[in-house]
């Protein structure tokens, strides 16, 4: 192998669903790939592994809601045996004493458990984030414009947008126009009365991300969701058979059809650049391989920071990196149970979706509050799912996995995560107690894992799933730093790929694909 | 009620001792005892915060003495910071323009740094004192952008604007005086060489750099040391004539050698409210540092975009411009209509006989288009302009050159 | 009975201004005010002999000059100081001072951090930059961006203009800076928590948020684009208390001929046929007018003012979903000799600036949690100034008058209205803290005056005692405010109209709602505006 010839088309660094999806989509393209991937496994946070004998799960990501369509168009996802129905689709149950508020079909195509008035303004409110959230949508599948100038697809981009808008008709747009940087917790209670809906819907609206629902622009959170699909819905959800690794299982069938080489278990120590140009990388046994194009789909501050190192690139540039923010909130809470726990108030069927326990907008709002000053929520806020219910073969015969979102949980926390993990766990099982009576008492083994546990396991830096805080002045132009949210960066022939860039994290694939067509456009 | 934090209290001591700063809005440099004996004019300006002298006695002698004695001047309110590690050299060239890599230990060069975007931060002085350490002296403050920059760099880099003070000796005798003094062996220095010596148990660094275009030296020293310093260059500079200055005759002699000064002939780049004031190297006519051979540096890519795509707005340019009327801050024209440029520092030169002027004009105005340019004076006399449409040709900078700037070894005056 | 051309309701300084516009445009204008005296926020009452109190606003400097200049208030007494400096107190018994001399500054920040003392600079220029792209659209009404009218359209234009003239960097940042926390702002520029908190402070003042919530580094912009003659982000004293915009103003008015009825609280606007046609008021009098002008904030004004059924439903719903929540209160203390604080030297300048006591974010967000959770603060943020080193007039001789500003103050008490006990919980939350820097502070004190968002909505009129009338978050600026489609002053009912601080662009003593408003009006009119001043370059 000579060092002046590339080998490869293209090299993508990082084996998580993004990763994938961009080495997939480049090699459809005619272009030869090598796919390179630190672990042993490929799918990063979207795995499915072992956490207690016979107990399996989905890693990180449990619940699948926002794989673009594109991407399973581009891949032929259902070829390789990504298939969703209808049927598949799982209500959101809002726990509480005072009974169950259940969302059905998708994200709550009816609404039952509460009184009829709510669910009347409820079909309106949830028709109005639709109507929104789709102005939104087509943001996801897009390059963000360039601001120091537009390219003609980029103006006819926004020239639709602003054509949707219109379409909204005037006083709609002004409603979208007036709540569109709003917190989420106002607007639920102009529209709503009903604490559990309204906790629920704050809690969708701040899962993942570093605010509280009376925080301005959290409203921008649930448009996020929304803007996702599955199975053709707006808003539906599904678990996984299998699990989330399931997902990323059909995607590497759909890399390797389309003849990308995977190599696991191939850390990549360094990215060389020659001449400021990205040549190739080295991996950490020292071997060298060289390519046309480098495309990362791991974190963008280990990108630049760690492989790329910050003499390439220029001192603001650095500066920008390390101003991304992405210090996790959120923990990952598996439990082995030697059966299904009853969750008071639910019935059986609804057992199969996911359980959030979030009772009102101030409740969420008391749970984010220590996060700011790094301690955790006494009382936290989590979703939870039970996987096995959906899928048997998850868990031993008669067992149950169940798979929770626990927020907040704040990565740098003051204490230490060693003294601190401990008592965390004990204030989320005493939420589950109170919501299923005896669930403590079934647990055969309990896997907790902080942001930093996160970090450490999945070079998710920060812990963050979003490789970068989802707020408005880190998305869209911004992401993941201003100048360079178009996946090509600084560095000729290196480019970004992961849910660090636009439009952020979440089993979308959106990153993956928007990265390749990029590199496709740019004929590199 | 006072929360009480536990990191509170140690550090206060020592800052508290700094509180009664406010008392002193612009205090005076280590040499002030010396220069306020010397002030018979008291007529003061604010150096970056410090008491310094326009002019001592006599602004026109203070210039004479530039050129044709010694003058000694106070750089002590320059920036000035210490840069120290392994990665000293590395970090320096991904900080500024030119290739660090050539500048040896004990030598000096002019240099720049550039933001992302290509525009100029500052220019100043890069000293490499050893293998693993420098001083780069500058005229704004850039602490956090050089901090910022040694990220992942074995480097320290510290502010030592106060610790140490500075002098100019610049003039045909200073070298003579310099070894009178008991330097022995600084008429060995070339231009842009430096060398330690001792002074007083301490070090002077002495670098035959200056801003004058005249043979000279520029001399540095721990704060504690530096009236010491002053009385030996005086004593040993008597016979041959030293004398203190002020601002304005170096002024003066700095427009006579082409050199630019940061926030008079161009605005640096975190000062300018406004960003189309901002300015790249090839715009204020250090295109020359830019080493596009030597690997990434701070601007590289921008500056590079700029040259390719013809998006370079700007050029400084000397001027040499009818008649004997300074042109101070006037408007360059294009056939005496169209408005072209500014000029920022204009005097008629006493060594070159002629009017001269450093201006920036918008390209191709300077840049291809050099003929039928104007630059309309107004000159206030008593309460009323003259107004007067000057002729003004473009001239290559120095507007003065000086065998004996460069001379090795300098002529024993 | 005669009809007025205009009715202002509400003395306060947007009313006044509006009133000054109008009536120097020809028009004959009352102004009603329930309250015995004008000034509404903008007042200065002497509660105890000899000493004259700003009792609510307390400083200056988004008064717009070019209104007090068109209405000529120097010549009706207006004069306004600028202070020198300013302070946060540290917990280990040093502070933070704020100096006006660049150098002075610096090195003061250098005793805690140098390199914070250099990050100034940059920080300085991007604010400032921001503050140039916003200043101009200060004295413009906002354009419906729904709307296909060629004005709006051309103001759209104009905004769209002003951007595109930005470099791509600043693009990137104005957008950032409209949506970003002024915590995280300023953590990309220094790294001291008390210089941060020094800052950080003009990013919540007035607003119903923490420095941790986005949307607050666009607060502090509102808070840095004011003057004083000149110098902009420059913050002083009006000679005689705030009260002195307003009597100048009120003097202003009654020399073009106006009018104003003082203890003449309006009941309710007199609409026919869905045009206003005068006001009633408490009493039952009528007074009749050719149009009305509310200076009240929008829910006065529409839920209490206007019945019902003379709204549209969509517009009653927007104006019910107007959010102007309070969050501060005041407590004003006469004091019969300067405080010390041994902190500080005896002769700092810092004395005559504004001091606060909050030295990290993290104490300003505690502080909001407890809003949040329905309290006020157990340890407040306090914006504390004595305007009578600077100006003896408020004070007899060698005595004070102290101003604290105090966040925060939620508009009610755990869900319930406040009462006098809580309100004296309250003044004792800013009385303690203060004492813990001022030995013997309480022995000084001969006079307080303490308003919690209870005594500002009962006496000034303010709802839910918010002094912004309406919270400044983005859903609710520009064309959003007061509520959207009714951006420009005008409202559904024909003939009244809005110039609080409720529209566009907001709160402050800055006039500039009260001036747009009468442009608007004597546009609807046809008359000629010819006396107004446009916005001041921005050069």
């Amino acid at each position: 192998m000579t060092s002046s010839s590339p080998t490869w088309d293209a090299i993508v660094i990082g084996g998580g669903h993004n990763g994938l999806v961009a080495a997939a989509t480049l090699a459809k393209s005619g272009r030869k790939v090598l796919l390179l991937e630190a672990g042993s496994d490929l799918g990063g946070a979207a795995r499915t592994e072992e956490f207690a004998p016979g107990f399996r799960v989905s890693v990180l990501a449990h619940v699948l809601n926002r794989l673009h369509p594109d991407v399973v168009r581009t891949l032929e996802l259902e070829r390789h045996g990504l298939t969703i129905e209808r049927g598949d689709f799982a209500p959101s149950v809002a726990l509480s004493k005072d009974g169950a508020l259940v969302l059905h079909g998708a994200y709550g195509e009816v609404l039952t458990g509460a009184a009829p008035s709510e669910q009347s303004a409820w079909k309106e409110l949830r028709a109005q984030l639709l109507r929104y959230a789709g102005i939104l949508k087509p943001f996801l599948a897009r390059r963000p414009p360039d601001l120091s100038g537009m390219s003609m697809a980029e103006m006819a981009g926004l020239g639709q947008t602003a054509l949707a808008l219109k379409k909204l008709g005037k006083e709609d747009m002004r409603d979208f126009l007036r709540v569109l940087l709003m917190n989420v917790a106002d607007l639920l209670d102009e529209q709503l009365a009903d604490d559990r809906l309204k906790g629920l819907l704050a809690f969708d609206a701040t899962l993942g991300s570093h605010l509280g629902p009376r925080s301005p622009t959290s409203l921008l959170g649930l448009y996020y969701r929304l803007a996702g699909e599955a199975g053709g819905a707006a808003g539906a959800q599904v678990i996984p058979r299998g699990g989330m690794g399931a997902v990323a299982a059909a995607i590497r069938a759909a890399a390797d059809k389309a003849g990308v080489s995977i190599r696991p278990a191939s850390a990549v120590a360094r990215i060389i650049v020659e001449k400021t140009r990205a040549v190739g990388v080295t991996l950490a046994g020292g071997e060298e391989l060289r390519a046309r194009a480098i495309v990362s789909a791991i974190n963008p501050a280990t990108t630049f920071l760690d492989l790329v190192g910050p003499s390439e690139v220029d001192t603001g540039f650095v500066r920008k990196v390390r101003n991304i923010r992405m210090k996790g909130d959120a923990a990952k809470l598996h439990l082995a149970l030697d059966r299904p726990p009853q969750f008071t108030g639910v019935d059986a069927v609804d057992h199969k979706g996911r359980l959030v326990i979030a009772p009102s907008p101030d409740h969420v709002e008391r749970a984010f509050n220590p996060s700011k000053y790094g301690e955790f929520s006494p009382e936290p806020v989590m979703e939870i799912t039970l996987p096995s219910l959906t899928d048997a073969s998850l868990a031993p015969s008669g067992a149950c996995v169940l798979s929770a979102v626990v927020q907040y949980a704040p990565y740098a926390l003051k204490q230490g995560w060693t003294a601190g993990k401990p008592q965390f766990l004990a204030a989320i099982m005493a939420q589950l107690e109170t919501h299923a009576p005896g669930i403590g008492s079934t647990v055969r083994h309990a896997e907790l894992l902080t942001p930093a546990d996160i970090e450490a396991r999945y070079r998710v830096p920060g812990g963050h799933w979003h490789h970068g805080e989802l707020q408005a002045d880190q998305m869209l132009m911004s992401r993941p730093v201003a100048g360079w949210a178009g996946y090509d960066t600084p560095i000729e022939g290196l480019f970004l790929a992961g849910a660090g860039s636009h439009p952020g994290g979440g089993v979308s694939g959106a990153p993956g694909l928007n990265a390749a067509r990029r590199i496709i456009a740019m004929k590199v | 009620m006072i929360p009480q934090s536990a990191e509170a209290a140690p550090q206060g001591n020592s800052r508290a001792a700094a509180q009664s700063h406010f008392r002193t809005l612009r205090p005076g440099t280590p040499f002030q005892p010396r220069i306020d004996a010397l002030a018979l004019k008291n007529d003061w300006y604010d150096w970056a915060g410090y008491r310094a002298p326009h002019s001592l006695w006599d602004e026109e002698l203070e210039y004479f003495a530039i050129r044709s004695q010694a003058a000694l001047f106070d750089i002590s309110p320059m920036t000035k910071y210490r840069i120290e590690g392994p990665d000293a050299e590395a970090y320096l060239d991904r900080v500024t323009l030119r290739d660090v890599t050539r500048l040896k230990p004990g030598r000096v060069h002019y240099t720049a740094w550039c933001d992302d975007e290509g525009f100029v931060l500052d220019d100043g002085t890069l000293f490499r004192l050893s293998p693993t350490r420098f001083r780069l002296c500058s005229q704004e403050r850039h602490l956090p952008w050089l901090l910022d920059s040694a990220f992942r760099f074995d480097v320290t880099v510290e502010e030592e604007t106060e610790a140490i003070a500075g002098l100019a000796l610049q003039g045909p005798t200073s070298s003579a005086i310099l070894r009178d003094a008991g330097f022995a062996g600084v008429e060995r220095l070339k231009v842009f060489d430096l060398a330690a010596f001792d002074h007083d148990g301490a070090s002077v660094v002495i670098s035959r750099t200056g801003f004058t275009g005249d043979l000279g030296y520029e001399l540095f020293v721990p704060a504690g040391k530096a009236l010491g310093l002053w009385d030996r260059l005086m004593v040993a500079g008597a016979p041959r004539g030293i004398r203190a200055i002020g601002y304005t005759a170096l002024n003066r002699a700095r427009l006579e050698a082409g050199l630019i000064v940061a926030n008079a002939d161009f605005t640096t780049s975190e000062h300018a409210i406004r960003a189309d004031r901002t300015r790249m190297p090839d715009e204020i006519g250090l295109g020359f540092m830019v080493d596009p051979e030597k690997g990434n540096f701070n601007g590289r890519r921008a500056i590079l975009e700029a040259r390719a795509g013809r998006k370079l707005r700007h050029v400084l340019v000397g001027l040499e411009i009818e008649g004997n009327i300074p042109a101070e801050h006037a408007i360059v024209y294009h056939k005496k209509s169209q408005e072209v440029g500014l000029v920022s520092a204009a005097m008629w030169s006493p060594m070159a006989k002629r009017n001269i002027a450093i201006a920036s004009l918008a390209r191709p105005y300077g840049d291809t288009i050099v003929d039928d340019l104007w630059v309309e004076i107004y000159a206030m006399r008593e309460l009323q302009y003259q107004k007067l449409m000057k002729r003004a040709k473009v001239v290559p900078r120095p507007f003065i050159k000086l065998d004996r700037r460069t001379a090795s070894p300098p002529a024993d005056f | 009975m005669k009809a007025w051309d205009a009715i202002v309701i509400g003395g306060g300084h947007n009313g006044l201004v509006n009133a000054c516009y109008l009536q120097r445009a020809g028009l004959d204008v009352l102004v009603v005010e329930k309250n015995e005296w004008v000034g509404g926020a903008a007042t200065s009452r002497e509660l105890t002999p000899g000493f004259l109190y700003s009792n609510c606003s307390y400083v200056c400097s988004l008064f717009r000059p070019e209104i007090m200049r068109d209405l000529e208030l120097p010549r009706f007494g207006l004069q306004v100081i600028s202070y020198e400096g300013g302070a946060v107190f540290t917990r280990d018994g040093d502070y933070l001072a704020n100096y006006r001399d660049h150098h002075a500054h610096r090195r003061e920040f250098a005793r805690f951090s140098r390199r914070d003392a250099e990050a100034y600079d940059r920080y300085s220029r991007d604010v400032t930059r921001q503050c140039r792209f916003i200043q101009p659209l200060l004295m413009r009404t906002a354009p419906d961006p729904t709307s296909f009218r060629p004005r709006d359209l051309g103001e759209l234009l104009y905004l769209g203009r002003k951007f595109a003239g930005l470099s791509a960097e600043e693009m990137a940042l104005t957008l950032r800076f409209w949506t970003m926390s002024i915590s995280d702002f300023l953590d990309e520029y220094f790294e001291t928590d008390v210089i941060k908190a020094n800052f950080a402070l003009s990013g919540i003042i007035g607003t119903a948020l923490g420095p941790m919530s986005p949307g607050t580094a666009y607060v502090l912009l509102h808070h840095y684009m004011g003057e004083v003659d000149g110098s902009v982000g420059a913050w002083g004293y009006a000679r005689g208390g705030m009260g002195a915009v307003t009597r100048a103003l009120a003097a202003s008015f009654r020399a073009s001929g106006g009018t104003i009825r003082t203890g003449a609280e309006v009941d309710h606007v007199l609409v026919r046929n869905g045009k206003a046609r005068g006001v009633v008021l408490a009493g039952g009098e009528e007074i009749p007018g050719k149009l009305v002008v509310s200076n009240a904030d929008v829910k006065r004004t529409f839920l209490k003012l206007v019945e019902e059924k003379e709204l549209p439903d969509i517009f009653l719903r927007r104006v019910r979903n107007f959010k102007i929540r309070g969050s501060s209160g005041k407590v004003n203390i006469a004091l019969d000799s300067l405080p010390e604080f041994p902190a500080l030297p005896k002769d700092s300048p810092v004395y005559r600036g504004d001091m606060h006591f909050t030295d990290s974010m993290e104490r300003m967000e505690r502080a909001y949690d407890d809003w949040k959770a329905g309290r006020w603060s157990a340890d407040p943020f306090l914006d504390m100034v004595i305007p009578t080193t600077l100006d003896p007039t408020m004070a007899p001789p060698g005595k004070h008058f102290m101003s604290c500003f105090v966040q925060y103050a939620p508009p009610k008490v755990n869900g319930r209205d406040w009462t006098d006990a809580d309100r004296d919980g309250f003044a004792e939350s800013v009385i303690s803290q203060i004492a813990e820097y001022s030995p013997g502070f309480r022995d000084r004190i001969v006079h307080m005056e303490v308003r919690t968002p209870r005594e500002l909505e009962a006496e000034v009129g303010l709802t839910e005692g918010n002094i912004f009338q309406g919270e400044l978050t983005f859903d609710q600026l520009l064309f959003n405010r007061p509520v959207p489609g009714y951006a420009q002053y005008r409202s559904p009912v024909g003939g009244l109209y809005m110039c609080g601080s409720s529209t566009h662009p907001g709160g402050g003593v800055m006039g500039a709602p009260g001036r747009n408003a009468a442009v608007e009006i004597l546009r609807d009119l046809a008359k000629s505006t010819s006396h107004m001043s446009p916005a001041h370059d921005v050069i």
